[in-house]
């Protein structure tokens, strides 16, 4: 099969920072999305066991290849990277387009995404990419697998799991349980260096003309501020079970909460 | 100018969910805020219940039959119908408010593809605001990004949009008399969607929804084990609350994936957090630390859990555990 990793390089999940822009600083320790990563295995291992290549696709500055090596590494084929000055404070509606303008211009059976990024999106950019391109879209993906040329995804669901199949190339977006990642092996991490990843711009994907990027964003943040800090905590040891009982309770009584 | 839509969820049941109760509400006091209309609809193979329901919170509520919502993921389908219906409304919608649920976030992709429009994602308020830095009057969405360690506002650049309601931050509030429900009837703009839902599996027993629940009990790998949980949640059933874990307690096959708070899991802000045999790694604290008031119990005094916790109890969970429920059975009698 010819998968398709859609990975996006984020900031390490507790060091996010606004740059002087007002903008998310994507310089800060990159990171794979922590779901991205469970969808790359979730595609290594289809691969493993059935034949076949992947290609990881992110839209990201030219400088945050950190984790994209680092998925070459784990064994994926090759890379394509859009990446494009116009895209500097883009917002969701244009990474669709941004992501499925690319798509069409590459051979697969398969696209998989994480089900959302920590970074502040909200697990919206799939569907509307299997929208733009008329892919059938199957979500929230527990399990993953190849079926009379077709998917079987295993989607959660609030009362347990449904099982969706589709035909290919279809695009799924999975979770943690497909699996823990693999740690990139040495001999992975000295065959990345030499694997491809090819820098695309957004003339090279068909869109230099189209109003997509940070000067046609369709959201703007107005005002950035700490929250309200959480006071000082409130430290109790050495005390007997039952008194440890009590002073839970008379602290939860403090604060309303019973 | 066009209206307010809130796209109301059906559940497996046929019954409108809590969440598309709180953005009917959420999109009522904006529709009043705007000086707005606010319709609701409804688009299911069985909508009658679930919009009689959304009708009690809003004045209109357009329901539609969608048989082919059986047999597919519900996202695809509601969209489609919701994009007919916007494309032949008298007044077409300016602004949807859904609920950010697993189908909510679906269909504000799909939606955002076929109206071309931009989405907000993780709206903890709502309110309206006048034009102001180049960004016309409209509605002003607050997040809390990076895990709370951010407050921030935005708005739309132009004069539409889709808002994601995250749970739990409005009170579902009725009207005091019941909105009237309109059927309509609209062809889907695109194809049914080609996915099959082959089965429908329902897990045994899943508790009450942490994303709801004012009050959560989570546990740790410092729990022990499932049977450790069983005392989580029998406190947490005493508390009024659910269950919550880390991913450590999840990955070691203790309890449900659909509790792991955290990064790669939900994202909880309940009035109370208790955590049991939980170290607070950053991972876990970005899904739990805008938690209204949170106690921890760990014995470990350096666990990072005790620098942003309100109350840090340093102790074996293995004794306070039954000390606090046999001090709460006291309480209640
Ligand atoms: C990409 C990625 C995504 C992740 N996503 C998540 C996520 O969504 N949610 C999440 O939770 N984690 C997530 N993690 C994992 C996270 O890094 C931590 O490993 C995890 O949160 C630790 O869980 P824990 O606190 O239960 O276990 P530990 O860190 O092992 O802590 C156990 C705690 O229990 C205490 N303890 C032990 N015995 C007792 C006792 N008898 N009485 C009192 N205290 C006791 C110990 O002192 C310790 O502090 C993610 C990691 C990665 C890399
Ligand atoms: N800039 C990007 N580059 C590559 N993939 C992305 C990008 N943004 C989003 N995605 C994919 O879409 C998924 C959902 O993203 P989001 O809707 O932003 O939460 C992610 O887990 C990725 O798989």
């Amino acid at each position: 099969m010819r998968i398709v990793v859609l990975l996006k390089p984020v900031p390490d999940p507790g060091e996010e920072r606004l740059g002087a822009d007002g903008r998310l600083d994507r310089s800060v320790s990159p990171v794979i999305n922590g779901n991205d990563e469970y969808v790359l295995e979730a595609a290594l291992k289809l691969v493993e066991a059935g034949g076949g290549e992947i290609t990881l696709l992110s839209m990201a500055p030219a400088g945050v290849t950190d984790p994209i090596r680092k998925a070459l590494a784990m064994g994926a084929t090759r890379a394509v990277l859009v990446s494009d000055p116009a895209l500097a404070g883009a917002c969701t509606w244009t990474t669709v387009q941004v992501l499925a303008a690319a798509l069409r211009t590459l051979e697969f059976d398969l696209v998989v995404a994480g089900i959302d990024t920590s970074d502040g999106g909200g697990g919206v950019v799939a569907a509307g990419i299997a929208t733009l391109l008329e892919l059938p879209y199957l979500s929230n993906a527990r399990r993953i697998e190849p079926f009379e040329g077709g998917v079987r995804v295993e989607r959660l669901s609030p009362a347990g799991h449904d099982l969706l199949e589709a035909s290919l190339p279809a695009i799924v977006s999975g979770t943690q349980l497909l699996g823990e990642p693999r740690y990139p092996s040495l001999r992975g991490i000295m065959g990345a260096r030499s694997k491809e990843i090819a820098v695309r711009t957004l003339a090279d994907i068909g869109l230099a003309d189209r109003p997509v990027g940070g000067a046609h964003a369709t959201t703007a943040m107005l005002d950035a501020r700490p929250p309200a800090s959480r006071g000082s905590t409130r430290v109790v040891r050495d005390l007997e079970p039952a008194a440890a009982a009590a002073a839970i309770v008379d602290f939860l009584v403090e604060r309303r909460a019973l | 100018m066009g209206g307010i839509w809130v796209v109301g969820e059906v559940d497996a049941s046929g019954a409108l969910t809590k969440l598309s109760a709180e953005a009917a509400t959420a999109a009522r006091a904006l529709g009043e805020a705007g000086h707005l209309d606010v319709t609701g609809l409804i688009v299911a193979a069985e909508p009658d219940r679930a919009a009689a329901s959304l009708a009690t919170f809003l004045p209109v509520v357009l329901a539609v039959r969608a048989p082919e919502a059986m047999d597919c993921p519900a996202a695809a389908v509601v969209a489609a119908r919701v994009a007919a219906l916007a494309g032949a409304a008298e007044q077409p919608p300016a602004w949807f408010v859904l609920g950010a649920s697993p189908d909510g976030r679906d269909l504000a992709g799909v939606l955002s593809a076929l109206l071309e429009i931009g989405v907000l994602v993780g709206a903890t308020g709502l309110a309206w605001g006048d034009a102001a830095d180049g960004v016309p009057a409209g509605p002003r969405v607050e997040m809390q990004p990076f895990g709370g360690r951010l407050l921030t506002t935005s708005g739309f650049t132009g004069d539409r949009g889709i808002i994601l309601l995250r749970p739990n931050m409005v009170a579902a509030e009725p009207l005091a008399a019941p909105g009237r429900v309109e059927e309509r009837s609209v062809e889907a703009v695109t194809d049914p969607p080609a996915v099959r839902v082959v089965e429908r599996v329902a897990a045994e027993a899943a508790g009450p929804s942490i994303e709801e629940a004012r009050v959560i009990v989570s546990g740790g790998r410092g729990v022990g084990g499932p049977e450790g949980f069983a005392g989580l949640r029998e406190l947490a059933g005493l508390l009024g609350g659910a269950v919550g874990a880390t991913r450590a307690a999840v990955d070691a096959g203790w309890i449900d994936y659909a509790t792991q708070i955290g990064q790669t899991g939900k994202t909880v802000k309940p009035a109370i957090y208790l955590a049991f045999g939980v170290s607070g790694a950053i991972q876990h604290k970005v899904g739990m630390q805008t938690a209204e008031t949170i106690v921890a119990v760990n014995r470990d005094p350096d666990a990072p859990i005790g620098e942003f916790a309100d109350l840090f109890l340093i102790a074996d969970l293995a004794t306070v555990v039954p000390a606090l429920i046999a001090a709460l059975r006291a309480r209640t009698g």
